[in-house]
């Protein structure tokens, strides 16, 4: 998964800020040791956070079908890939860790609200073909976001995106096989692949960002390496791969701008609805209140658990120093 | 029904039932580590279920597929002791469930790897594996939790509490089993009983937790007779493809 409108602020411009990006522009990675401008690493840690915790929301949607999932191997796929997401959390939250921030901050954060995450998330999985629509187009998305990100300017974050990408690139093709079945099944799982693609789509056009005319924090983000694509580039060469995979479907995207351009090489598209984006954003989507609800949930009822362990660790502590 | 079909039905049954309860976890667990843990086990329980119900299947003969065996049986069909069907009350419960039910999994299979049943044999060799690491892990927290702060202590000792007179189900064995012993397909089950009270006895012992003296054996999961909970499991598990019984997926 990915983040979204990460603030980045105003580079400095001292001599050691003119050094630093000197480096980035020759293609050296930034190490956790290194020095770095304090708004670099204050963007990363939002980004990486951003991003772990999408990771980790993001098993909520798809975990919701894993004890409905209609046959075992579907029901073996979805929770080796709901456990990627899991372990991608955790690479994430590890190279975030490398910024001087901890993973019990971050949760804390998720947790009281103040941590974005991705707002594709905060929509519902209502129906199976939802899993195979999510596995498509949000991991296809994801990866559209994700593969520039593994030459992202700092190491340890462009050493979690490789390891990453391979499994998402999985997930993608997952994803589409549960939609080839339902294409090539009954007229009731075609019906219901349909449906899951006239209420992803536009969600998913969304994950990009706000249009580049839009986008405040695309600048900065793009001059340190942390960013390498504008949010329009990305959408455009998401759209342009996964209409023919529709088409070869048989399922209609729905919108009514879709054509192809021939003088582009690529695809017309309408705008999706940025008012129920922002809406999402705030805290409005169909789950938002849901997810974090859940993930409160986990924590508060875990408490016991975690305590029960750090008990234990400190009696043998004891023990080892008598 | 032929006795090596019921046995394979009585053991996928149960690691079916169980990686359902167990995936049931994924994303609520107390700490990440956990989310990733219990959906590793979930999908090993879930490999293990397909290669039973393979061998089953086959054993019967009436064309059916693992997937129509988990997914077109009813309540009184389904074989699975009944201590995999206990509700995940909270994750004490869920980790007891697991710890008392990998210690009865291991020495099972363990005597598995030596069946005169080529399938059974290939199974238990390449099941063993994960299940010793599944009780490396519940082992460990079971100490942990148990011999840990006060709450975590009494959480534990309140699963065990509930739990223990179900671990009987899972020994529970008749005529089904006699049969294959004695056709050599069940080697050395008589050992799993002492090696499950051994493996607990010491286990309870390091975690400061006391094996409940009192609880009646439920029984009765062997021969289709659950508690009011497997109803719902199934009907959580089976909707779509009996909303759907045409489709494939």
């Amino acid at each position: 998964m990915y983040a979204q409108l990460v603030e980045t602020g105003a580079a400095e411009t001292s001599e050691k800020d003119r050094e630093f990006q000197a480096k980035i522009d020759r293609g050296v990675r930034i190490e956790a040791n290194d020095w770095m401008p304090e708004g670099y690493r204050k963007t990363l840690i939002r980004q990486i956070g951003q991003h772990a915790h999408s990771e980790i929301v993001g098993q909520l949607p798809e975990g919701n079908w894993i004890t409905r999932a209609p046959s075992l191997q579907r029901k073996a796929i979805l929770l080796a890939k709901v456990q990627d997401e899991a372990g991608h959390g955790l690479y994430l939250y590890c190279a975030a860790e490398t910024l001087g921030i901890s993973r019990d901050e971050m949760t804390a954060q998720l947790l009281a609200g103040k941590a974005k995450y991705s707002s594709i998330f905060n929509y519902p999985t209502l129906t199976w073909a939802d899993i195979g629509a999510v596995g498509w187009l949000v991991d296809g998305a994801a990866i559209m976001n994700q593969v520039p990100l593994q030459r992202c300017s700092y190491g340890p974050y462009s050493r979690a995106m490789i390891r990453i990408c391979k499994e998402e690139s999985f997930h993608q093709r997952q994803g589409f096989d549960i939609m080839r079945q339902l294409c090539q099944g009954t007229e009731d799982q075609k019906a219901m692949a349909q449906d899951a693609l006239n209420r992803w789509w536009w969600p998913s056009l969304m994950m990009f960002g706000p249009s580049d005319k839009d986008s405040v924090h695309s600048e900065q983000s793009m001059k340190w390496g942390i960013k390498q694509n504008t949010n329009d580039e990305l959408r455009q060469k998401f759209v342009d791969q996964t209409v023919p995979q529709a088409e070869w479907l048989g399922l209609t995207v729905p919108d009514p701008d879709l054509a192809w351009n021939e003088d582009k090489g690529g695809y017309d598209f309408g705008e999706p609805d940025w008012t129920e984006f922002y809406e999402v954003l705030k805290g409005n989507g169909p789950c938002n209140r849901d997810r974090l609800a859940a993930r409160n949930k986990a924590w508060d009822d875990g408490a016991w658990y975690r305590d029960g362990l750090t008990a234990h660790a400190e009696k043998q502590q004891t023990i080892a120093a008598e | 029904m032929d006795p090596l079909v019921t046995f394979c039905l009585r053991m996928g049954d149960t690691t079916l039932i169980l990686g359902q309860q167990t995936a049931a976890w994924c994303g609520h667990a107390p700490v990440l580590e956990e989310d990733i843990a219990f959906a590793n086990m979930g999908l090993d329980l879930i490999g293990q279920t397909q290669l039973w119900y393979e061998i089953a299947a086959e054993a019967e003969g009436k064309g059916r597929t693992p997937d129509d065996l988990a997914f077109f049986r009813t309540e009184r069909q389904f074989l699975n002791a009944q201590l995999v069907e206990r509700p995940n009350v909270d994750f004490a419960h869920a980790l007891m469930r697991q710890y008392l039910f990998d210690a009865w999994h291991l020495p099972m299979q363990e005597a598995l790897c030596e069946s005169g049943h080529e399938a059974i044999r290939d199974l238990a060799q390449k099941s063993v594996k994960e299940v010793r690491y599944h009780i490396d892990r519940s082992r460990d927290l079971i100490v942990r939790l148990g011999d840990g702060s006060e709450e975590s202590r009494a959480k534990m000792q309140g699963a065990l509490d509930a739990l223990w007179p179900y671990a009987d189900d899972l020994m529970a064995t008749d005529e089904v089993e006699e049969t294959l012993a004695a056709q050599g397909v069940l080697p050395g089950l008589d050992r799993v009983r002492a090696a499950f009270e051994a493996e607990t006895a010491a286990t309870m012992s390091r975690a400061t937790l006391e094996i409940p003296g009192n609880g009646h054996a439920r029984i009765g999961g062997r021969t289709g007779i659950h508690t009011e909970t497997m109803g719902y499991i199934l009907a959580e598990m089976q909707s779509i493809p009996r909303s759907f019984p045409d489709a494939r997926w």
